[in-house]
């Protein structure tokens, strides 16, 4: 009896000693040098692996940023836009570089064609894909520019911060946006753009992308800009320029004066989290319903505050002119 | 006018839907229920209604409390499941194990995969077997078929020809000992023998397999693959030593291998999904059940059978692909 | 005929037919006020305006240059002004360029042989004739609208030993090609002979399906007179018409996947294609006019026009009796294949072979259910692939997947969808899949 435990025991013993001399030799023969500081940024890195810095997965960003740094001395080109500039400073430290401040971004759906500004006039049925409803028709509202409304983006997304509004049926940011671009790739329209934060979460930019001329334009939906000129003329830092009938803001130039919201004769720039001006001569009619979400909006704006990145609303539908 | 709908093509849809298709396979199966009710009576009414009335309740309850999601009971799928069952125990098991049965069925083996079209193993046999398992003596005995007719319906059980057979052979017995004991051919076609509800009566069964293949609901690839393969193996058996090994006639028309063959092996959602992984699977059952029938434990083989090639049937498909336009066959496609 | 009809061997499906206006005779369509004559009418690049606004036009007068190696010519259909050259919406909705003409009565080309004379007599080379099927704009008139020259010049290496005619309009409802075989089969095979003479090939095969006895057998009738040309029956399956399935139902050749017709030696025309290049050669005639069916249950009088390139599709709703009531969705082309249109006011273009108008109660899909595994998609395609397959991977971004089980070689035929009972919408996430797969393989290309 004695015996077979001993037995055993040794035999097993005994193999699990020959496995382990074995696997010590080919470990160290198939030994692969790495960089700790791989790991060490690795680690830093958000861990969401979504592909907003253009690298498969962090672990991929780390090893271009470690060899990036030995090679060229600096992090040029190499941001991620999840973890922002926290992560990208604790980067910088780990691998002894300085690394430039970036302005904050986030994703901006430029289309305001809600079913009210855009009705429909025929009606889609099939799959619930943007992709294949770009390939077979214009549109619900009829603009071929505007937003499909099916939720490429809202798929596309993996921070759960862009939804489908099923009043407007068009998506809406929210503050957990990390700007990785991941929406801006799924939109089949190139309605999605990603634009600075900017200074308690204050933006202001043309919520259309329709290249058509004003007519055409106007006739599917009422908030299209229309080209004409206006905002232009009446910016006075450049940052506005129309082509092709289509107005854009430049973001690094907009000081965020405002006054391109007032000029605009479509109500095709919107500005957010702004205080609500003093009503000069109220529009009748669809003020109110404006005013509501924009007030509301103001309150939670002003008592959080700090942090430049993590906060606030973004486009709740509306913003406000008068 | 109408506002236009704009869709992809195509804009006509064929008459087929999920609830015809349902709907066929239960008309397919009511000969073998009237035979089932003609031979064991209002108990076997009573097994049927409950076990599709269980079906087609817990299906209710855990698409409305649990899923939470649309409810679709209506679409027939439960009730084959419930018929099913019902076809696969002896007509005179407790209500209470029925009911437990129905929630096997639809809990475990349907819904926790997610309902229709997502589950791995056929509901019914899973629910069978767990019975089998669980409840070995009430799953066995079997009460003798006695139509009604005869006069009433009484207690008498007896074991079904494939036990009569299994026990006679573990005793030493040879097959022409056996023989006097069992059923003519005959007696097997027309149902007067013992077993489940469904299982008995040959001819009922393949009634209804016409009726499905004239309505394209199953095709013949499996039924025939599986059935040929039992008469090919079990023949061979028997060739070699008829006496220790029962003919392939016996092995086609007992137990549960036509009803296996036209109504278990056949479901849509857990059989391969070409015609050559059909093939494959047929054979597959086939082989199991005549291993399982002469060499493993129990009598009876076509469940275990089943559920097992059930469980390959992911292999099968990644396996077996339709013959595409313009490849040659063996040849390796290339993404270019 | 002796034995089995032929027919292609893989999946298909036999929808209804509904061939409501298989007897009425082409009529010919008043010109309309306006053309509206879009440039991107053909597969491949769209057309080049050479025209300005304000420019007097005759039909028939080259209004706009090829845009590319696959592309073609567009003559004016009228005689008139050249109203605006501007966006234009198209059938789906898009807007892209199209010229605009007023109608000014309905004066033609001199060159342009309007007698009723059938000539005979082929007198151009095959390399004339090329020339001259180019330059007179002539597409694929089945629908696909691939320019019909490129098809008649085999790449460097491969030839053609036979030319089949595709007369087989598998789709329910459509009877164009039904009524032109009836009522101008002379043309047609002058047709054939002309571009057997331009590939230079001995045979040619008209396949035409047995749903239409009166017109197999008025070809077959005179085809006798035309040497090579051969009428064949087939057995009525959708999707026959399809260029690979006809070519395996009358000859049991196999076109490879990914590769063209020219590779087993063929070369598949439509009827309304060789009717075209009859009017080209013989009669200088460009592709200004095409036939078109306007059908559906509920149209008063379902009919066949002859119908000039650029009228609005109103103007044919209305000669065939007006819009119904009922009407809730429009389709150019037939109902498996055709597009529903987001508007009335688009143009006929060449590609265009049917209108057809669905009641409210058949507009809409029904409601969708979860897959059964029933796997009758895989039945019935016609390619041999595995719809269900491809449409999941498709939903789920696995394009790869989609890629390695050959969603490229669909054919958009739809008989998966038709036949699915859980009425999933398989085609739109095939075309979703074939659309970003098409995108990766170019990409890889790069």
């Amino acid at each position: 009896m004695d015996n077979i435990v001993i037995i055993a025991v040794s035999a097993l013993g005994g193999l699990g000693l020959i496995a382990a001399v074995i696997l010590y030799f080919i470990a160290n023969k198939f030994k692969v040098y790495e960089d700790p500081r791989i790991d060490e940024v690795e680690e830093a890195l958000p861990s969401a692996n979504c592909g907003g810095c253009g690298f498969p997965g962090c672990r991929a960003f780390a090893e271009a940023t470690v060899k990036e740094a030995k090679e060229h001395k600096s992090l040029e080109g190499l941001n991620c836009p999840v973890g922002g500039n926290d992560v990208m400073q604790e980067v910088g430290k780990i691998l002894g570089l300085e690394v430039e401040q970036q302005a904050p971004l986030i994703a901006v759906v430029r289309c305001n064609g809600s079913t009210a500004n855009s009705p429909a006039k025929i009606q889609y049925e099939g799959a619930t894909s943007c992709t294949f409803a770009h390939a077979l028709y214009a549109g619900e509202g009829g603009c071929q520019y505007g937003c499909l409304g099916l939720g490429d983006c809202v798929d596309a997304c993996d921070f759960d911060a862009i939804h489908m509004n099923p009043e407007t049926a068009l998506p809406e940011v929210n503050d957990k946006c990390t700007a990785c671009g991941a929406c801006v790739e799924a939109c089949p329209r190139d309605i999605i753009e990603l634009r600075k934060r900017g200074p308690k979460e204050r933006r202001i930019f043309v919520s259309c992308v329709n290249k058509e001329k004003g007519g055409p334009a106007k006739k599917n939906c009422a908030v299209a800009c229309i080209g004409c000129g206006k905002c232009e003329k009446v910016c006075n830092f450049d940052a506005i320029t129309i082509t092709s009938f289509l107005a854009y803001i430049d973001f690094q130039k907009c000081t965020l004066c405002r006054k391109c919201v007032e000029v605009c004769p479509t109500d095709a720039i919107w500005e957010v989290n702004f205080k609500p001006r003093k009503p000069k001569v109220p529009k009748p009619g669809a003020e109110e319903v404006k005013k509501v979400p924009e007030t509301k909006k103001e309150i939670e704006v002003a008592p959080a505050e700090p942090k430049p990145q993590e906060d606030k609303k973004e486009e709740v539908p509306k913003d406000n002119k008068e | 006018m109408n506002m236009l709908t704009v869709s992809g093509s195509p804009h006509i849809h064929g008459d087929e839907s999920t609830k015809k298709v349902m709907y066929g396979v239960v008309y397919a199966m009511v000969p073998a229920m009237l035979v089932s009710v003609y031979y064991f009576g209002l108990d076997a009414l009573r097994v049927l209604l409950l076990a599709t009335a269980a079906a087609l309740f817990f299906e209710w309850l855990i698409q409305k409390y649990l899923i939470k999601g649309p409810i679709t009971i209506t679409d027939g799928s439960a009730l084959v499941t419930g018929i099913l069952l019902a076809f696969n125990v002896p007509s005179n098991l407790p209500s209470w194990m029925i009911i437990i049965g129905a929630l096997v069925a639809i809990g475990m083996a349907k819904m926790s995969f997610g309902g229709l079209g997502k589950n791995i193993f056929n509901p019914a046999l899973v629910a069978r077997v767990f019975l089998l398992i669980s409840f070995p003596v009430q799953m066995t005995s079997w009460p003798k078929p006695h139509a009604i007719i005869n006069g009433l319906t009484d207690a008498i059980t007896g074991p079904t020809p494939l036990g009569i057979v299994k026990e006679g052979l573990d005793a030493g017995k040879t097959m022409s000992e056996i023989k006097p004991e069992l059923p003519t051919y005959m007696q097997d076609l027309i149902g007067q023998m013992g077993g489940s509800m469904g299982e008995v009566s040959a001819i009922a069964l393949i009634l209804g397999g016409i009726y499905m293949l004239a309505r394209k609901i199953i095709t013949w690839h499996i039924p025939v693959s599986m059935l040929l393969t039992v008469v090919v193996f079990s023949g061979i058996l028997w060739g070699v030593d008829p006496e220790h090994y029962a003919d392939p006639v016996f092995h086609l028309l007992t137990g549960g291998m036509l009803l296996g063959a036209i109504f278990m092996a056949t479901d849509m959602v857990t059989s391969p999904m070409t015609h050559g992984g059909q093939l494959v699977f047929g054979f597959g059952v086939g082989l199991l059940t005549i291993l399982i029938r002469i060499w493993g434990a129990y009598p009876e083989g076509v469940s275990f059978a089943i559920l097992l090639m059930n469980a390959i049937v992911p292999l099968i498909n990644k396996g077996f692909k339709p013959r595409r336009f313009g490849v040659k066959p063996g040849v390796e496609i290339k993404t270019s | 005929m002796t034995g089995r009809l032929k027919t292609f061997t893989l999946g298909g499906i036999h929808p209804e037919e509904n061939k409501l206006s298989a007897n009425a005779p082409i009529e010919v369509l008043p010109l309309p006020k306006q053309a509206i004559i879009p440039m991107g009418q053909n597969l491949g690049a769209p057309s080049k305006p050479i025209v300005n606004r304000g420019d007097e036009v005759k039909v028939g007068q080259l209004i706009a240059e090829a845009g590319g190696f696959i592309s073609a010519n567009i003559h004016s259909p009228v005689s008139g002004k050249v109203l605006k050259i501007d966006n234009v919406p198209d059938a789906s909705g898009y807007k892209r360029t199209g010229i605009v003409i007023n109608v000014e009565g309905d004066e033609w080309d001199e060159s342009i042989d309007r007698s009723d004379d059938i000539r005979e007599n082929i007198e151009l080379d095959g390399k004339e004739i090329i020339e001259r099927i180019k330059e007179k704009g002539l597409v694929g008139m089945g629908g696909a609208t691939f320019p019909t020259y490129v098809k008649l010049m085999p790449p460097p290496g491969k030839t053609a030993d036979y030319l089949l005619i595709n007369g087989v309009e598998c789709e329910p409802y459509l009877t164009s090609d039904h009524r032109l075989m009836l009522e101008k089969g002379k043309e047609i095979l002058i047709g054939t002979k002309i571009l057997m003479k331009a590939l230079n090939v001995e045979k040619a095969i008209i396949g035409i399906e047995n749903n239409k006895p009166d017109a197999i057998n008025h070809m077959t009738e005179l085809a006798k007179a035309y040497e090579g040309i051969e009428v064949q029956a087939l057995k009525v399956q959708y999707p026959q018409g399809g260029e690979k399935q006809l070519i395996k139902a009358v000859l049991n050749r196999e076109v490879p996947s990914g590769k063209l017709p020219i590779e087993v030696g063929c070369v598949v025309q439509n009827v309304g294609t060789a009717f075209a290049v009859y009017e080209a050669v013989q009669k200088n005639k460009p592709l200004i006019e095409r036939v078109v069916t306007v059908t559906g249950k509920a149209v008063k009088k379902p009919s066949n026009f002859m119908v000039r390139i650029g009228t609005p599709v109103q103007e044919l709703i209305d000669a065939a009796e007006g819009l119904p009531e009922s009407t809730g969705k429009v389709i150019n082309g037939g109902p498996m294949m055709g597009k529903a249109l987001a508007s009335l006011e688009v143009p006929v273009v060449k590609g265009s072979s049917g209108i057809l108008l669905m009641p409210e109660s058949e507009s809409h899909r029904k409601p969708e259910n979860s897959c059964i595994r029933c796997s009758k998609c895989t039945y019935v395609c016609p390619m041999g692939l595995e719809p269900f397959l491809l449409s999941k991977a498709a939903k789920v971004g696995r394009f790869d997947i989609a890629e390695k089980e050959l969603v490229m070689d669909c054919i958009e035929c739809g008989s998966c969808q038709y036949t699915c009972p859980a009425s999933i919408p398989l085609l739109d996430y095939l075309r979703l899949g074939k659309t970003m797969v098409g995108a990766i393989i170019r990409n890889r290309k790069k």
